[in-house]
């Protein structure tokens, strides 16, 4: 970034990250408001599903993009999330507020993910996918097998929760409409994914964030420099692992059943498709991939309906066109949407400049 | 008494199960440095194809064989199409690859074979043996998978050790440029490597689903344990992948009799994360550790 002094308003805004990041949030929020304003129950419930998606997504993103760990185990860390939330909700309702509730989420996982994380950041590649992937296949098993605790097969169901009385009096005051339960939780979601991504934002373009970025390039080199390596690996675990919490805790009140058939390997193999296809370390790309992941199954369940396939069938086609996406990004656009997007346009400004390979790690220096 | 030796001879026939399987894994590790996370849905379909062959009124011996074949084919075609791009980018690139593999397959076999539950057939009778008057709970079946793999584990050493095309192999996967310059046609041979693994994977795909139910993800947690087994046995040693099989299998089986079938992958887990923090380079391992 330039250091060049300017007075103009524009240049002091975008002067630091956090500036940027804040700015970015404020114009991010007056969408939301505006989006969520205007579509009706239906749709609410889609972008609330979206906004879990994309805090899982953007959690992962950071640890596969900055740090180089391939996590295939975030669905096990959404459902321990999300258990934490339905455990809370359904003894004690209405007990504490559902931040406070999301924000002991995000505590319980931070501490599943801290173990995991330690593992994970002594192994590389292959061997923290296997183990991730392992996570992924244990963990529904937990639920089943301590069915006491967590239900069992059919899960724990959770109240919809009730609207604040002072959060339906500020947005009739900025809006005029009133606040149904969907509603609140579509905003509730939206909420946490923007201060998750200013707060992702931040470490990304903090000592903490160059860091991950030095460990991922070159682990010895990173640590001849006198960074410790595996502190970095667990500390990128572990808010990864935080954001997947709350993302479970989300997605528990939105679907309002924590269920071990909810947090199968394809809940973790389709967070990373997003991650794949917005292109590592993108959180951009981490919002367009948890849009397509939460639009594209019903468009692409009604063509298959369309062309004669019966339900099942197409109810197939969504994880199909996962797993094609993440085969062609890796073989055509190894840098995913957002990165090749970026690529062409660096090549259009400076044509002479030679093309830059990024074989999956990002080049930018904060994530927008 | 009973309910050990019940117990063990589970363990040692689904032991013998995941080292076939771990055995496919380490192949394609020491020819390529790419663990195929796709090898579980690849032994799905052949499976499906030995299912459909047997459902139309042909020999169980017929689709058996047609199962190894169809996977021969689809492991050359996978590395010829898909891996070969990947080869010598970083591991994560063919990571990624071989779980995209892995998703798109599962939902292809959902979509023309249909998500429900079908029965596989078995060509032994499903009795345990009666010694006495005590039913000892290994049954033909399962002579018949621990035999078959201990034949396959002969056939593929004895190609390593005695042939010609064994020893380019084994010169590919060792280094790939000197034997390059020395003749050796080395894609041919990785070509190989990945369809030879490929029918070792379909045959643990048809032993796991003799007598059992088949449907789209019931490899799903094979490949876990698969993974597992070779790692135990420090994924670049075949002999390892055997003895790792074996000793996830009996011990798995163990959690299975006397905890509770859910807690089975938990404990794979658990046996994955403390064998990787206390042995990374697995329990028969003689690589030297690498820095880098």
């Amino acid at each position: 970034m330039s250091r060049i002094s300017s007075d103009s308003l524009k240049a002091r805004l975008l002067r630091t990250p956090l500036r940027r990041n804040i700015l970015g949030a404020l114009i991010g929020l007056v969408i939301v408001i505006a989006v969520l304003e205007s579509v009706g129950p239906f749709r609410q419930g889609q972008f609330a599903t979206m906004a879990y998606l994309g805090i899982a997504v953007g959690g992962l993103t950071v640890l596969t993009g900055l740090n180089g760990q391939l996590s295939l185990g975030h669905g096990a860390f959404m459902a321990v999330g999300a258990y934490t939330t339905a455990l809370i909700v359904h003894d004690a309702p209405k007990l504490l507020p559902l931040p406070v509730v999301m924000l002991l989420s995000m505590l319980a996982t931070v501490v599943v993910g801290a173990v995991v994380g330690l593992a994970a950041a002594r192994l590389h590649g292959p061997y923290i996918a296997g183990a991730t992937l392992a996570l992924a296949v244990a963990v529904p098993g937990i639920a089943s097998f301590f069915g006491d605790t967590f239900g069992g097969e059919q899960g724990l169901s959770v109240a919809q929760p009730t609207v604040p009385a002072w959060f339906a009096d500020a947005v009739y005051f900025l809006t005029a409409h009133d606040v149904s339960s969907s509603k609140y939780l579509a905003y509730l979601g939206w909420f946490g994914l923007i201060v998750t991504f200013v707060l992702l934002g931040n470490l990304s373009a903090s000592r903490m964030g160059r860091t991950w970025r030095a460990v991922r390039d070159d682990a010895v080199a990173a640590e001849i420099a006198g960074i410790n390596v595996g502190r970095a690996r667990v500390t990128a675990f572990v808010v990864s692992a935080a954001c997947a919490g709350l993302a479970g805790s989300v997605m528990v009140m939105v679907v309002r059943l924590a269920a071990p058939s909810g947090f199968t390997l394809t809940l973790s193999l389709s967070l990373l498709t997003a991650v794949v296809l917005g292109g590592l370390g993108s959180l951009v790309g981490a919002l367009i991939g948890a849009a397509l992941l939460t639009f594209l199954p019903q468009t692409i369940t009604g063509l298959g309906l369309s062309v004669g396939l019966s339900d099942l069938q197409s109810a197939q086609l969504a994880p199909f066109a996962y797993g094609l996406t993440l085969v062609l990004v890796i073989l055509l656009a190894p840098a995913g949407l957002v990165g090749t997007i970026r690529d062409a346009w660096h090549r259009r400004r400076s044509p002479d400049a030679p093309a830059i390979h990024h074989e999956l790690h990002p080049k930018q220096e904060t994530m927008q | 008494m009973q309910q050990l030796l019940t117990t063990s001879l589970a363990g040692l026939t689904l032991g013998m199960v995941y080292a076939a399987f771990a055995l496919a894994l380490v192949l394609i590790w020491r020819s390529t440095r790419i663990v195929n996370f796709a090898q579980a849905p690849m032994a799905m379909i052949t499976t499906y194809i030995a299912l459909l062959i047997v459902d139309a009124g042909i020999p169980y011996w017929i689709g058996f064989v047609a199962a190894l074949l169809s996977g021969l084919v689809l492991g050359a075609i996978i590395e010829r199409v898909f891996i070969r791009p990947v080869e010598g980018k970083p591991e994560m690139n063919a990571i990624i690859l071989t779980l995209g593999l892995f998703v798109v397959i599962n939902a292809v076999a959902a979509i023309v074979f249909g998500s429900h539950y079908r029965s596989f057939p078995v060509p032994f009778g499903l009795r345990g043996f009666e010694v006495g008057d005590v039913t000892v709970a290994l049954t033909g079946f399962d002579v018949f998978s621990i035999c078959s793999v201990v034949v396959v584990m002969m056939l593929l050493l004895a190609l390593f050790r005695y042939t010609d095309v064994g020893l380019k192999m084994r010169a590919s996967a060792f280094n790939q440029e000197v034997s390059r310059m020395l003749g050796v046609k080395v894609t041919g041979m990785l070509t190989l490597g990945w369809a030879l693994a490929a029918v070792v994977g379909s045959l643990s795909g048809l032993l796991i689903a003799g007598g059992d139910l088949v449907y789209p993800s019931y490899m799903d947690s094979v490949v876990v344990y698969g993974f597992v087994a070779a790692v135990l046995g420090g994924l670049d040693s075949p002999v390892g992948a055997v003895i790792g099989g074996l000793l996830l299998g009996l011990g798995l089986s163990v959690v299975s009799g006397y905890v509770g079938s859910e807690l089975v992958p938990l404990a794979a887990l658990s046996i994955l994360i403390v064998v990787l923090l206390v042995r990374p380079s697995g329990l028969f391992s003689h690589a030297t550790a690498r820095r880098v």
